[in-house]
């Protein structure tokens, strides 16, 4: 079965950018060991880390097709920082994997407890029998 | 001279494959080492034979060149600890490769079977793993059919043999006592394949595996293997009796359409009539289990002429059985479902209230889905729209979400 964990973090307030040194290599350190250990369970489908929101822009169609582009939205607190799709054997291992991740060391190596959304990614339909 | 290469030298490759890493795991006694040898000979030869014509001994040219890549390992191993600790040169202690040929044996296959669906496995790692050794499917087509990174599903398959051989698992063939209680892993290790076949039927289907036939061919190969017993049969009778529908099953945008409502023009008969015969002699051969329960109930929905024909008495009786059989909570379902049918909606709701309490069902789509289905057939259109909508919003599947915001949609007549 596969999932998305999808990893949100706080815009503001004690966003990594000012973190020091030291808590930001144990950070990236420790989300390398994740990848690292979900290709080696035969798990990992993909991970991606997004840009920071100053990259992000809202696009929709215009009257004519074309793109209207929108800035920054000062509104959201959380923005999505990075997911990971996953083929696990069930829900429970799914979660056991995101709890790990939301533990990820903040500054001081004091685990974060960020929130992750788990998700089902959907499939096809099972077969007409039990 | 060689042969020219076409449909049925795949097919024989394929075969090949697990008696040729039954013979070189026995005789190096390293299953693993010749899973990997015998992967790698595989590949060799699906870039070799097309162009210059399959070899007149495949089985030895296949275990020629897996020998070979067995040799050079054990070489390059000894080496390197020869470089370490300085060991005597073990070269020529490996084992003969010589008359490997002569004394295959069909349980090496057997013993394969066993290996790959072992109970240090999880499932996705024993399907893998079947696959590769008793398939004789490369990494990269078991990863594509499966929509995983090929690097992943190696990964996976290298982390099973680990846990093989972690496990300390002899290369040889179980007690039949252990056989017995082995074999329903092993079965339910080829019934997820099949249905395995069905969910990632979703997206880029061209160009991939077909997972159901490749069931059913591992399925028909372990029927020869034990041939028997009941169970195998029954298996396999259940999955060419629900693969006989597919064609009927979904319509032009891959929408789902329900027993009830299929083309039963399109189900394919030779299946059903295969099927219908295999389980008539699998009942003939003794006890009856839950896979020989499942293909009556399914030979009963392909015996209809017309959806209205369908034999409910005969199903809930079938039902009935299977609940002592294989008591839990999709028996369960199904089991009210058929009461429905026979007796009418209100007694089957009456039952489904009772399944209410099953933590297991509570939130399961089908619950929902069922209840919907019969609060219809019981004219209160406005519930059955609200249960349609969640079990809409508890599937996975895409196929049947749909197929759920429709059957709401129709009934709220938007």
């Amino acid at each position: 079965m596969k999932y998305i964990l999808m990893m949100n973090t706080m815009k503001s307030g004690h966003g990594v950018p000012g973190w020091p040194g030291k808590d930001l290599q144990a950070h990236i350190g420790f989300m390398i060991d994740i990848n690292k250990e979900l290709h080696e369970r035969g798990e990992l489908v993909s991970a991606e880390g997004l840009s920071f929101p100053d990259l992000a822009k809202l696009v929709r169609a215009g009257k004519d097709g074309r793109p209207l582009t929108d800035g920054i939205f000062p509104e959201s607190k959380e923005f999505l920082a990075g997911f990971w799709i996953i083929d696990v054997d069930g829900p429970q291992r799914a979660y056991e994997i995101a709890a790990k991740v939301s533990a990820a060391p903040g500054p001081g190596g004091a685990p974060l407890n960020m929130p992750i959304e788990v998700r089902p990614i959907m499939s096809g339909p099972p077969p007409e029998m039990l | 001279m060689s042969k020219k290469w076409d449909a049925s030298s795949e097919h024989l490759l394929r075969e090949l494959a697990p008696q040729v890493i039954g013979a070189i795991a026995r005789r190096f006694r390293d299953f693993s080492s010749a899973e990997d040898a015998v992967q790698e000979a595989m590949i060799a030869a699906f870039t070799q034979w097309p162009q210059e014509g399959v070899p007149e001994n495949p089985r030895g040219w296949l275990i020629q060149v897996a020998c070979r890549r067995m040799t050079d390992q054990v070489r390059s191993e000894i080496a390197r600890r020869e470089r370490e600790t300085a060991v005597a040169a073990e070269a020529e202690s490996l084992p003969p490769t010589l008359g490997i040929e002569a004394d295959m044996d069909p349980d090496d296959t057997l013993i394969l079977l066993f290996m790959c669906c072992h109970p240090a496995l999880t499932p996705s790692s024993a399907i893998a793993l079947t696959l590769r050794a008793i398939g004789g499917l490369t990494t990269a087509e078991i990863a594509n059919s499966f929509l995983i990174p090929e690097a992943t599903m190696a990964q996976r398959i290298s982390r099973a043999k680990q846990n093989i051989k972690a496990s300390g698992a002899p290369f040889r063939l179980p007690s039949p006592h252990e056989r017995i209680e082995r074999l329903p892993a092993v079965l339910h290790a080829l019934y997820l394949i099949f249905s395995e076949g069905y969910a990632s039927s979703v997206g880029s289907r061209l160009q991939r595996l077909d997972l159901a036939r490749e069931a059913i061919r591992l399925t028909r190969n372990t029927k020869t293997l034990l041939p028997d017993n009941a169970e195998v049969t029954g298996l396999l009778a259940l999955m060419l009796l629900t693969d006989a529908r597919r064609a009927a099953r979904t319509g032009p945008d891959e929408e789902l359409i329900p027993l009830d409502k299929q083309d039963r023009g399109l189900w394919d008969r030779v299946e059903i009539s295969e099927g219908v015969e295999l389980l008539t002699a699998a009942l003939a051969n003794g006890t009856v289990g839950l896979y020989q329960l499942q293909a009556a109930i399914a030979a009963v929905h392909d015996e209809a002429e017309r959806a209205e024909d369908t034999d409910w008495p005969q199903i809930l009786a079938l039902y009935e059985l299977l609940k002592r059989v294989s008591p839990g909570p999709m028996v369960a379902l199904n089991h009210a479902i058929a009461v429905a049918m026979v007796h009418g909606p209100a007694e089957g709701l009456q039952l489904l209230r009772a399944l209410q309490s099953d933590a297991r069902l509570a939130s399961h789509y089908r619950l929902a889905a069922v209840r919907a289905h019969l609060l219809e057939r019981t004219g209160d259109y406005e519930a059955a729209v609200k249960h349609y909508r969640v079990a809409a919003a508890r599937t996975a599947s895409i196929p049947e979400r749909n197929y759920l915001i429709m059957q709401a949609a129709r009934l709220a007549g938007d």
